[in-house]
């Protein structure tokens, strides 16, 4: 039986995965993909709220699935937003990697 | 219409200055002629107030908070200020009559008249106000006229100067009168002179307190009726048009400060060591201005040394607990000593404008009627019987005979002086051989200015007398008088007279010369040496403190202390993306372990 606090840890797993690529990585493209995670993560467990903790009339909390569809709909946004940056950036400075982005050093 | 006379003795000169300053400035004639109706005015109800004692003042009240303070704008109607309405505005009508002649070819007549209108109304606030506050006001208002009017030739520079040295000097003063009537008010929580009387008398355990408080009080008499050490500013005003001279700088302004110490004798009476100290001013003034006046050459100086001279009498015999004497001298003086001034102008004027004794001479034969009249000025300025001057001085000086030895013996040698410097001044300028093409050519003035001398002359001579002076004011009581103190006045003015015309006789130059007495007893350089003492010290401790502490600590620490915390702000930007997100991450941390697990 799969329970609540499977899905968390696997939205919690996401959630490092996602946090450590922001840290690690050098390439703006995948920081950008790791963010993405991130944002699924706490999807994964909004939906899996909304799953295991009925209302009182049986049914699913559809609050939760709700928030989720704002947060898909903000992601694509942001990464709309993000890539667009990301190209511009690269036009100007022929790099994706961090380490060669740091103008706003003192 | 009884309760509004005594307003209108204020009221008129002021609407006359109002309505010359607004309306009229261009049509001096016109001008002249109402600033002389206003005070002809003021003059007619000083004299119906006087007659008809039954008159009352109306009174408003001003500044009123319950319980705290109270200042109504009252008129005191009391012996001492009728007389000293009628004083003031009968000199001032006279003098006001004699600036037409002196001021008929001056362009700025209107503002003189003006000026001089305003002075009336002030000098008349003085005397009528019935409280310190009123007082005060009136008391700056004419010393602001005095600046104006000393400084009505204010292209000359010597004339700007003396009218600032004036002001300036005159303020010090001020400044102790202001801090004595706050020290009044807080010890008796009135500011009316008919209530502070009866509550000062509760307060006789506090003698330290009551000595300070007359004093600071009589430091407004010190500078206004230039008394010892702020006499500096009085010779110098003499810049200014002689009738100005005659009536703010002889007759009424300089006398208000002795007018003031009268009103309020009983807080000086309340501390015997602030009436020594009164005393001893009046007495030092007294013979310090007698000892310069023998050696000036500007005969409105001689005379504006001899007005400090007498003014010291007074003051001297308000601090021997006299205010009769005082204000017998007052009231002689005003008249002789206007006299003087006005008949000094005359000579001043017909000389055009020369003022040099040493350039005068012989002129009792070009001038009669001014010669006359400056001869009874003259002789009852150094109390000569039967001049006015004679019995108030004597009045003096048995006063001072009777209660302090010391004080007597220098007011005698200064009635030796004076005799001295008088009759020099009379001897150089009247007689002798004309010693300048100007004296030579002179003539008489004309009736506009001769007239007034010859009604001051007749007030200069019966002003003295029992018979006239008891109507104005209640005279000194001699209780068991010698016949030593007239007797010695008589030996001092005898001896003084006789040494000056033997010393001064068809002389053509001065025969004495003491640098000392000359040069006022350095006491201008004196002050011009400490001012510029004091304000070198100010400068360096303010540059001090605007070098040191302003900038470099106030300014210069708050820009390097901005700096700094941005400098050390600074090593926050690492500028990696990475970095930033590290940092929020540990800080999304740090708040969920205090949200959560707190």
């Amino acid at each position: 039986m799969i329970t609540l606090g499977d899905y968390l840890i696997v939205s919690g797993i996401l959630f490092s995965i996602g946090f450590a690529g922001v840290m690690l990585r050098r390439n703006l493209i995948i920081v950008l993909m790791s963010l993405e995670l991130m944002l699924n993560a706490a999807n994964l467990s909004l939906v899996a709220f909304s799953r295991f903790r009925l209302g009182p009339s049986g049914l699913p909390n559809y609050n939760a699935q709700v928030f989720v569809f704002f947060i898909i709909t903000v992601a694509a946004a942001e990464v709309a937003v993000g890539l667009a940056i990301l190209v511009a950036l690269f036009r100007a400075r022929h790099t994706t990697d961090l380490k060669d982005i740091s103008s706003l050093k003192f | 219409m009884n309760f509004m006379l005594p307003w209108f003795i204020l009221l008129v000169p002021l609407f006359s200055a109002a309505v010359i300053t607004l309306f009229t400035r261009r049509w001096k004639a016109l001008s002249s002629a109402i600033s002389v109706v206003a005070v002809l005015v003021s003059f007619i109800c000083s004299c119906l107030i006087f007659a008809h004692q039954s008159i009352r003042a109306a009174e408003f009240t001003w500044i009123g908070i319950d319980g705290v303070f109270q200042v109504p704008f009252g008129l005191t109607l009391d012996q001492l200020s009728r007389t000293m309405a009628v004083l003031v505005s009968g000199v001032g009508a006279v003098i006001h009559i004699y600036s037409l002649g002196y001021m008929r070819d001056d362009e700025g007549r209107s503002r003189y008249f003006a000026a001089l209108s305003l002075f009336m109304f002030a000098m008349l606030g003085i005397v009528l106000a019935n409280n310190f506050v009123m007082l005060f006001i009136f008391w700056e208002l004419v010393g602001f006229t005095s600046y104006v009017l000393i400084g009505h030739w204010f292209y000359r520079d010597a004339a700007a100067d003396a009218a600032n040295k004036a002001f300036i000097t005159t303020r010090i003063g001020d400044f102790g009168f202001m801090l004595g009537i706050l020290m009044v008010w807080m010890a008796t929580g009135s500011v009316l002179f008919a209530e502070i009387t009866p509550r000062m008398s509760t307060l006789t355990g506090h003698s330290i307190f009551l000595t300070v408080l007359a004093l600071l009080v009589f430091c407004g008499a010190v500078g206004k009726s230039a008394q010892f050490p702020l006499h500096v500013w009085l010779p110098d005003a003499m810049e200014g048009p002689t009738p100005i001279s005659a009536l703010i700088h002889a007759a009424t302004m300089v006398a208000a400060g002795v007018y003031m110490l009268v009103r309020v004798a009983f807080i000086i009476q309340a501390s015997q060591t602030a009436l020594l100290v009164v005393a001893w001013i009046g007495t030092i003034t007294a013979v310090m201005a007698a000892l310069i006046a023998t050696q000036q050459n500007d005969i409105k100086r001689i005379l504006a040394y001899s007005t400090l001279s007498q003014l010291g009498y007074m003051v001297m015999a308000v601090g021997l607990a006299s205010n009769e004497a005082a204000m017998f001298h007052l009231f002689t003086h005003a008249f002789f000593k206007a006299l003087l001034f006005l008949a000094a102008g005359s000579i001043i004027v017909m000389l055009h404008h020369e003022q040099n004794i040493w350039s005068m001479g012989g002129l009792s034969r070009r001038l009669p009627i001014t010669f006359v009249t400056f001869a009874v000025g003259a002789l009852a300025l150094i109390g000569c019987p039967p001049f006015s001057g004679f019995f108030s001085k004597d009045a003096i000086l048995a006063l001072a005979y009777e209660r302090n030895a010391p004080i007597f013996a220098v007011a005698l040698f200064t009635a030796f002086l004076t005799a001295f410097y008088v009759i020099r001044l009379f001897v150089i300028v009247f007689f002798g051989n004309p010693r300048s093409d100007v004296a030579r050519e002179s003539r008489e003035s004309p009736p506009v200015m001769t007239v007034p001398l010859i009604v001051l002359a007749f007030l200069a001579t019966f002003g003295g007398f029992a018979f006239f002076a008891r109507n104005f004011l209640p005279l000194p009581v001699e209780k068991g008088v010698t016949i030593l103190v007239p007797a010695l006045a008589i030996v001092a003015l005898i001896v003084g007279s006789g040494l000056a015309i033997a010393l001064y006789r068809n002389r053509a130059a001065d025969p004495v010369n003491i640098e000392l007495l000359r040069r006022k007893f350095y006491f201008d350089e004196f002050y011009s040496w400490l001012i510029n003492w004091t304000q070198e010290l100010l400068a360096r401790v303010s540059a001090f403190l605007d070098r040191w502490i302003i900038d470099a600590g106030a300014v210069g620490g708050s820009s390097r202390g901005t700096w700094g915390v941005g400098a050390l702000l600074r090593l926050v930007q690492v500028g990696n993306l990475q970095g930033y997100a590290f940092l929020f991450g540990l800080g999304v941390i740090v708040l969920i372990y205090f949200a959560v697990f707190r």
